[in-house]
């Protein structure tokens, strides 16, 4: 018994150390958002806050401007979730259920989009916005997103088409309905597990999406939380930690709780869609 | 049969919507792109053809010479790092922990799904000297050792970034490499282990091998991943200090947006998916090479 113990014991020590490593960051950051100015001047960092005080959330949510940040997070990802979702089950559909000449090259030309690097289109996009006039509103970044967003859905809704047998969406047309009717109350509902996973992992590419973001948010009242946060040690300037702290949280605190509630399927949703790197 | 699967009216409303947006946003952007580089001048300004002065200035630049080849040891480092360390952590997970890996698996993956300009600022904090010392400096105090100006010189700054993007993605690799391990058949490795093959014996000659696709798969992906890098070093080092750690995608970004070169950004965009299709195709040839190799 005791010798099993000790044998397993390196294990268990590297173990604890791995996830002391990875878990404490958080909540020593946690931790952080609840203390006061002066308890972060004086004390250790590691020491514990002396009560839960929320103003430091307060602060950050008022004067350092986070609720419209969130707001416009919410704003652009939303809509750009239901248009990826909507558009890329669709193409998937046609291009992996539906037969016709020249879908093979046109699912490798939806490949292409997941190897090349955002840079390459966003200068053509900013001109196009700003001449037409969209560079002072949210929908550039609704518009890029959804667009960028389609490669990886199309792909991965694909895959998961090729696992249904294609007798099945046939019985369905012999039933007397057309091809649409056959996707809409037959191919849809068959993938709806995969959509949501697909969707939860678009939705964790939007929301920690920052290039994009910081390309088409000209003005503060426009940007998103990750465009926003950047700024924030700005505003207060550098010494303000507890509302810097709180915001840090506020940012962690959605991704957190969805992957507390889903973690499986979000483990097998990004390692699904790892093809993005 | 294939008459019914062949209604050419729901291919086209399927789909037509997802087919003009990707070429609108994606496909015409990145043509537009290409034409670019023969341009200088911007969107406020307009522009004006210069021939190949573009990609003459992008030979000349020294700070290309740089950005590149910070690209290039960000992307190496880190991902011999993840891919080597969640490796490490899938055979930890398939033969030490086994079944009570589970919850392991779940707790390490997780900073993957934290936005990475919070995890980013997060370690700005943690690595901190002024005003504050951070808390890896305190701990280094306490052990007796002086403080570090960890974000201030370029090495350690490459080193805080590294530690940090591999802290992020470690716990993907381990699953993603996890889901190849689980894959071998047991009776391989009864078979291996009557056979007398042990401990890192065992590993080399018979898991590695056999886990050869999954471990080349990740190594794509994550080279085409890092090479891409920006939002971990916009919000941890903001490139500094100077420029010492400031890749390609971060000068494409400074030129086109900060100093209005369009032309010239766009020419650096380019720079930056050859070298990113380039590597793919060069890890994929190579790794097709090896297969059919072990295969005969």
């Amino acid at each position: 018994m005791t010798t099993r113990f000790l044998r397993r014991l390196p294990l268990r020590v590297a173990i604890a150390v791995l996830l002391v490593v990875e878990i404490y960051p958080l909540v020593w950051l946690l931790l952080g958002s609840f203390k006061t100015q002066n308890e972060f001047l004086s004390e250790p960092s590691w020491a514990l806050p002396s009560q839960l005080n929320f103003g430091n959330y307060i602060e950050a949510w008022t004067q350092g401007n986070l609720a419209i940040y969130v707001r416009n997070s919410l704003l652009a990802v939303v809509p750009s979730l239901a248009l990826i979702i909507a558009l890329g089950v669709a193409a998937a559909f046609a291009l992996e259920v539906l037969v016709w000449k020249g879908r093979q090259t046109v699912l490798l030309l939806f490949l292409a989009g997941i190897m090349v690097p955002w840079q390459m289109i966003l200068l053509p996009l900013f001109t196009t916005y700003f001449e037409l006039g969209l560079a002072g509103t949210l929908w550039p970044l609704i518009i890029t997103y959804t667009a960028t967003g389609l490669p990886l859905t199309v792909f991965m809704m694909a895959t998961y088409f090729r696992s249904v047998p294609h007798e099945v969406f046939e019985a369905a047309t012999l039933d007397g309905a057309g091809m649409l009717r056959a996707f809409w109350s037959v191919g849809f509902p068959m993938v709806r597990n995969a959509v949501f996973t697909v969707a939860l992992v678009q939705f964790f590419f939007i929301w920690n999406d920052l290039l994009i973001a910081l390309t088409f948010t000209i003005s503060d009242d426009l940007r998103t939380v990750q465009a926003g946060l950047l700024s924030f040690t700005g505003e207060f300037g550098q010494t303000a930690y507890g509302p810097l702290f709180a915001a840090i949280c506020t940012n962690v605190i959605g991704t957190l709780l969805l992957y507390l509630f889903l973690n499986q399927r979000v483990m097998k949703g990004l390692t699904a869609g790892s093809v993005k790197g | 049969m294939h008459n019914v699967l062949g209604d050419r009216r729901a291919v086209i409303i399927l789909l037509g919507p997802a087919l003009a947006v990707y070429t609108l946003v994606m496909l015409v952007p990145v043509l537009w792109s290409l034409g670019l580089t023969f341009f200088e001048g911007n969107a406020l300004f307009g522009f004006d053809a210069v021939g190949f002065e573009n990609f003459t200035t992008l030979w000349n630049d020294p700070r290309i010479l740089d950005s590149l080849w910070f690209t290039v040891r960000y992307a190496v480092v880190i991902t011999i790092g993840q891919v080597l360390l969640g490796y490490l952590l899938a055979l930890l997970y398939v033969f030490a922990l086994r079944k009570a890996s589970s919850l392991i698996r779940t707790l390490v993956f997780f900073p993957i799904v934290l936005p990475t300009v919070a995890v980013g600022l997060l370690f700005q904090q943690l690595f901190a000297i002024a005003p504050q010392n951070g808390l890896v400096n305190e701990l280094l105090n306490l052990v007796g050792i002086a403080s570090v100006d960890w974000l201030g010189s370029a090495d350690t700054a490459f080193w805080v970034l590294a530690a940090m993007d591999i802290w992020r993605s470690m716990g993907f690799y381990a699953v993603l490499l996890y889901a190849g391990l689980v894959e071998i058949p047991d009776d391989i490795i009864a078979a291996a282990r009557l056979d007398g093959a042990t401990g890192w014996q065992m590993v080399w000659r018979i898991v590695v091998p056999l886990s050869m696709p999954v471990l080349l798969a990740a190594l794509i992906f994550s080279i085409n991943g890092t090479l891409k890098v920006f939002d971990s070093i916009v919000a941890l080092t903001n490139g500094g200090p100077g420029d010492a750690t400031t890749p390609l995608t971060l000068y494409m970004f400074r030129t086109s947006f900060s100093y209005g070169e369009y032309g010239y950004g766009s020419t650096i965009a380019l720079l930056l998916t050859v070298l990113s299709l380039g590597v793919t195709l060069l890890i994929f040839r190579s790794s097709r090479r090896d297969v059919s190799g072990t295969d005969r």
